[in-house]
């Protein structure tokens, strides 16, 4: 069954097209990288997806619910397709952590914040918050920082904040994981370890959508691949289709130049 | 004389004083909300707050402090002698002159308050944009956000110049003798008329500069406090 659905989107910036018509679907449990040359559309794709941007046109469901669609303009209606949207985590180019929290903190304030609406609040606090403590731990674990959960992010390295806000991500328990070009703000000796991460996730069977220029790492961990060009899925393939023998003229020649 | 000069400025300081701790207590909050006002998507409100805030800052203070001293008394009085009548004119007939600390203490709130506004203005507008981003996608809303995520940053980032903009109300309180407002300034230059003593004047310095050294002090451990964290 598939957990993403995308239904011919559009999105314009004034009288730019950015996004022509964009339609895929992704099962659960895959892992999708996005490839394309730098205005091609795909960092756009995924700020739409994630309610970052409002797309021009088009259809966006997760696990069936669906989260935008542009025929739907009913305040209330719009109000529910927000709350599906909480089931898609996005992980930052640049990490955007808030400085003010330690590592910890980063992970647990949006649930914290969450669970004051709960009805048993008030009388379970302490226990509440001690839970949100052990799954934000729990998390920080999995990305390797549990001895980092008191330092704040100006005191961690580009990888270590890269990780804390992955697992802030994950904390959110979301359907799908979307990253938006994880390792580009990181030196080159740091991308490893982001690496390394979200291919633990994808052992865990995670669904996720990477937009990303490690090309090595897209054959490497990814189900499929999507290659984008001025705003139009130009392939759409296995990593073996699209990255080793890609038919369409446009894929090779932007496959040469990481070649070179 | 050294005890009586002192006792007189003190008297004269607590006025100082009481007006520079009202003024900042009433104008740092209306800043946020007109800072508020000069951001909002809603054109005339942001076109209204901001030719407000321009006339403020455009202005001299002394002028804004006569003009609110003198003005009510005046509208008061010439409502009061209109033959014809209406509701507005018995309203503005009720007018009276006003109290010359509140019209003092009315002055500074308005214009430090606009002073501050271009201040959290320029801190709120220095935070980036991904930070708002986070916490969308975290599901937080905007004043979640704002509150627990933005606010601490945008303090870290105007403390120094608001630090520079609260020392400079403590020697700018001395202008509301303009409306006859009693502070330490006055207080020291009537030892010249009556005694013909100079130095108290100069006293009046050293209250100045112990204020603001105090001020100085606690914004720097207020920003030492801040430093945990980078912005």
């Amino acid at each position: 069954m598939a957990i993403l659905e995308v239904n011919n989107l559009t999105k314009n910036f004034g009288s730019t097209k950015v996004l022509k018509g964009i339609s895929f679907s992704l099962e659960e449990g895959k892992v999708l990288s996005i490839i394309g040359s730098s205005g091609s559309g795909k960092t756009t794709l995924l700020r739409c997806i994630n309610g970052l941007e409002t797309a021009t046109t088009g259809k966006i469901a997760v696990n069936d619910k669906v989260v935008f669609d542009s025929n739907i303009t009913d305040k209330n209606e719009l109000k529910e397709l927000k709350k599906n949207q909480q089931n898609i985590g996005l992980v930052f180019q640049q990490f955007n952590l808030f400085p003010q929290y330690t590592a910890l903190g980063n992970v647990t304030l949006a649930m914290k914040l969450a669970a004051k609406k709960r009805p048993d609040y008030k009388h379970n606090k302490k226990a509440i918050l001690e839970e949100i403590d052990a799954t934000a731990k729990k998390f920080l674990d999995k990305v390797g920082l549990s001895d980092k959960l008191n330092n704040y992010p100006c005191e961690l390295s580009g990888g270590q904040q890269q990780r804390v806000s992955i697992a802030r991500a994950l904390a959110m328990n979301p359907q799908i994981l979307f990253f938006d070009e994880p390792t580009s703000a990181l030196d080159p000796e740091l991308t490893g370890e982001i690496l390394k991460t979200i291919r633990q996730l994808a052992e865990d069977n995670m669904t996720m959508v990477i937009v990303t220029h490690e090309m090595n790492f897209a054959k490497d961990v990814s189900d499929e691949v999507i290659f984008m060009d001025d705003g139009v899925i130009a392939e759409h393939g296995s990593p073996e289709d699209v990255l080793v023998n890609p038919k369409n003229p446009r894929t090779q020649a932007f496959l040469n130049t990481y070649e070179k | 004389m050294f005890w009586t000069v002192t006792e007189s400025l003190l008297k004269g300081f607590g006025s100082t004083l009481e007006l520079f701790a009202l003024t900042l207590i009433f104008a740092l909050p209306l800043g946020l909300i007109i800072s508020f006002g000069s951001m909002s998507k809603i054109k005339p409100i942001n076109w209204f707050v901001r030719t407000f805030v321009w006339i403020i800052r455009g202005t001299p203070l002394m002028l804004q402090l006569i003009i609110i001293f003198y003005v009510p008394g005046f509208v008061g009085m010439w409502a009061r002698e209109q033959q014809t009548s209406n509701f507005i004119i018995e309203w503005l007939a009720t007018w009276k002159v006003i109290d010359r600390f509140a019209a003092a203490l009315i002055s500074f709130v308005i214009n430090y308050a606009c002073y501050f506004s271009e201040i959290y203005r320029g801190g709120i507008e220095s935070i980036s944009k991904g930070q708002y981003e986070a916490c969308h996608v975290l599901g937080m809303s905007k004043s979640q956000a704002f509150f627990h995520v933005v606010l601490l940053q945008v303090v870290k980032r105007i403390i120094p110049p608001m630090s520079n903009e609260i020392i400079t109300l403590v020697k700018d309180t001395s202008l509301a003798r303009i409306i006859s407002v009693y502070e330490i300034i006055w207080s020291g230059e009537s030892f010249i008329k009556s005694d013909g003593l100079l130095w108290p004047l100069f006293y009046t310095g050293v209250f100045f500069l112990i204020a603001c050294g105090l001020l100085t002090i606690i914004f720097n451990r207020i920003e030492k406090k801040l430093s945990y964290f980078s912005v």
